[in-house]
């Protein structure tokens, strides 16, 4: 083989030889260390905050004490009984279901728009929050024969569950219309999640239409999302259910950068193009539907999230899904503060928060792009 | 060239793809041989992009069988076959701003577990510099021009079929329509990079519109229509007043290149031009 080299030296080889001197790539491979180790960090500091946020104020050092001594860690500090059962019976929980919520939201949002290869893209458009909230109101509208007839022990969960079985039925019958010969069309599957997504809304005012006061006010409430009814019990299988499909899909960032090509290319590339697309769907399905299932419909956090790590970092999905999770939770955990804060002593609905501020915020960075292009 | 004597890397026998009731291909056979570009040409509608799909594995035919480095094709895994196997498609739309040299990277993902950063990266930047993105490289990918892309996607190409070494043996690369968006030097030398792989041991299979542009790249020319493949060998062979008519329905004039052994087609102005009617009745 090398004495048949001599013969070919061709403007390939030349150029290879050239170009090695050239200047380096600046970020060729690298998944944005830097912004994810920052990200973690400012993960940390809100969720202390968090915890430390309320009407019983606690100073981030003794938050950091409880939680360490709640470790089993040996801690020197004196820690006071009443700031331990505040952290650890109340704000512990919502702080942990805030960043679950928050960096799954995110995360989804980030593979929702890879796979429809759309920045605009969110989960909601496969139908899975829709899908959830119809089966929440009808849990709470005419599930009340149905929760009497559980255990007491069980009757919390029945909410969770008929939301968490919504979304994902819903998000099946989608990707079903969406299946022809087997395979998934995805603009196919847009316009079928436009389709069941009406379907579903329809269907939640006629619940809405049928609701007792006390109902009405149940769901309302459940419809603008909120942190607070959280406890340990639902608390734990919800973050399962969040943060394990929420590292699969990171598996699938090389691909999902593919697809980006499009479907093609992915398959030229050595992908399972198929396989891809059920995974992002289910895995998106999986996490929005439990945090739909414990906070209630909360928007713009997977629509903006992964719109900011882009604009930082680029759209590598290698750095942009865990960049995107650790963003979504610290936004999710500052927006769950403000929500606590804004009308004291009540308390917003959180998806009222996100919204209002994250409604101008895309608005801007819809003028920022026509700028950009005009 | 000698290279022309060994075993076709890939080898299509008795294709026929029929989708829908029509027939897309038939009875379609070829060989494509390491050391050797062949190029495909036919009018709009010939089968040449249908054929380049299934010789890619992208496509199943109804009938008859592909095979390559002596394995059916649906035998490959599709990361073993990604990387021996590139495709440059016609058009590729990429909205995200990833940059030149990220798209260039992406050609490495079947090499991820067998490759190391410091070679993928020895690779990707050969690979942009061959395909003249080099300068590019920081560039995003949305702000380019279409040939800028076009060459964006090449330099992706070839970074997936590149391995540590200069040698391309057992590599097969299809282009479909890779000098679309391209001025008349970047057709060059991207037709120069389809011969340099194919002099370094690759196989070249590349969709063309330009007849006198294939003469002067080609080892082989096969000329489709209506799904089937009309003639195939030597450009000299294939190039002759009688099948271009045949192909392409217009009379052309075969002359002497100048300066290269190759035939060079102009094309005479048909007889019988047609008269566009526009106020004529429709009923």
């Amino acid at each position: 083989m090398a004495a048949s080299r001599d013969c070919e030296a061709d403007d390939l080889e030349a150029k290879t030889a050239a170009s090695s001197r050239g200047p380096a790539i600046r970020r060729p491979l690298q998944p944005g260390p830097a912004a994810l180790v920052v990200l973690s960090l400012a993960l940390l500091v809100c969720f202390i905050l968090s915890i430390g946020w309320g009407a019983v104020p606690i100073a981030p050092r003794d938050v950091l004490m409880i939680l360490l001594d709640a470790l089993g860690l040996p801690v020197g500090a004196e820690i006071l009984p009443r700031d331990q059962a505040v952290v650890l019976a109340i704000r512990l929980p919502r702080a942990l279901l805030g960043l679950a919520v928050g960096a799954g939201l995110a995360i989804a949002g980030a593979a929702m728009q890879g796979l429809f290869r759309n920045p605009l893209a969110d989960p909601a458009l496969i139908g899975v929050s829709t899908g959830a909230a119809l089966g929440a109101v009808a849990m709470i509208v005419a599930g009340s024969a149905v929760a009497g007839a559980l255990a007491p022990a069980l009757r919390p969960f029945a909410l969770p569950v008929a939301a968490f079985v919504g979304g994902l039925l819903v998000t099946l019958i989608v990707q079903r219309i969406a299946t022809r010969d087997g395979v998934i069309e995805i603009p196919t599957m847009l316009l079928a999640g436009i389709a069941v997504n009406a379907l579903a809304s329809a269907l939640l005012g006629v619940f809405t239409f049928a609701s007792d006061d006390q109902q009405l006010r149940e769901l309302t409430f459940w419809l603008m999302g909120s942190l607070a009814a959280i406890t340990w019990s639902a608390l734990l299988p919800a973050l399962a259910l969040i943060l394990l499909p929420a590292l699969i899909l990171r598996h699938l960032a090389g691909a999902l950068n593919a697809m980006l090509l499009g479907e093609a290319e992915a398959h030229y590339l050595g992908f399972d193009v198929d396989r891809t697309k059920r995974l992002t769907i289910i895995l998106t399905a999986l996490i929005t539907g439990a945090g739909v299932a414990v906070s209630g419909v909360i928007g713009f956090v997977g629509l903006v999230t992964p719109h900011l790590i882009r604009l930082a970092i680029g759209p590598d999905h290698r750095s942009l899904l865990p960049a995107s999770a650790l963003l979504g939770g610290c936004l999710l955990l500052l927006a769950d503060m403000a929500a606590r804060t804004v009308v004291l002593p009540a308390e917003l609905p959180i998806g009222i928060v996100t919204a209002s501020v994250g409604g101008p915020f895309f608005l801007w960075l819809l003028a920022r792009r026509r700028g950009l292009s005009g | 060239m000698t290279a022309k004597a060994q075993q076709p890397a890939l080898e299509a026998l008795n294709i026929r793809v029929e989708i829908g009731g029509a027939r897309l291909l038939d009875d379609v056979s070829l060989a494509l041989r390491p050391g050797c570009v062949t190029c495909l040409l036919g009018p709009n509608g010939a089968g040449k992009s249908t054929l380049l799909r299934v010789l890619s594995g992208a496509l199943q035919p109804s009938r008859g069988e592909v095979r390559f480095g002596g394995r059916p094709l649906g035998d490959w895994p599709a990361r073993d076959l990604a990387r021996r196997r590139a495709v440059l498609s016609q058009s590729t739309s990429l909205g995200f701003a990833f940059t030149v040299a990220e798209v260039t990277a992406l050609g490495r993902s079947p090499h991820r577990r067998s490759s190391s950063a410091a070679i993928d990266r020895r690779i990707i930047e050969a690979a942009m510099a061959a395909a003249d993105v080099g300068h590019l490289a920081r560039r995003h990918y949305p702000t380019l021009s279409g040939g800028e892309q076009q060459r964006g996607q090449l330099a992706r190409v070839l970074a997936q079929l590149m391995d540590g070494s200069d040698r391309f043996d057992g590599k097969l690369l299809l282009l479909d329509e890779p000098t679309s968006s391209l001025d008349l030097a970047h057709q060059q030398q991207v037709l120069a990079i389809a011969a340099a792989v194919a002099r370094a041991g690759g196989s070249v299979l590349a969709i063309l519109h330009d007849l006198n542009l294939a003469a002067a790249v080609a080892d082989e020319i096969g000329l489709m229509r209506a799904g089937r493949l009309i003639a195939l060998g030597t450009p000299t062979d294939v190039l002759t007043a009688d099948t271009i008519k045949a192909v392409f329905a217009i009379e052309a004039a075969i002359l002497d290149h100048p300066n290269a052994a190759q035939p060079l087609v102009a094309p005479l102005h048909p007889a019988d031009l047609p008269c566009l009617q526009i106020n004529a009745p429709m009923f």
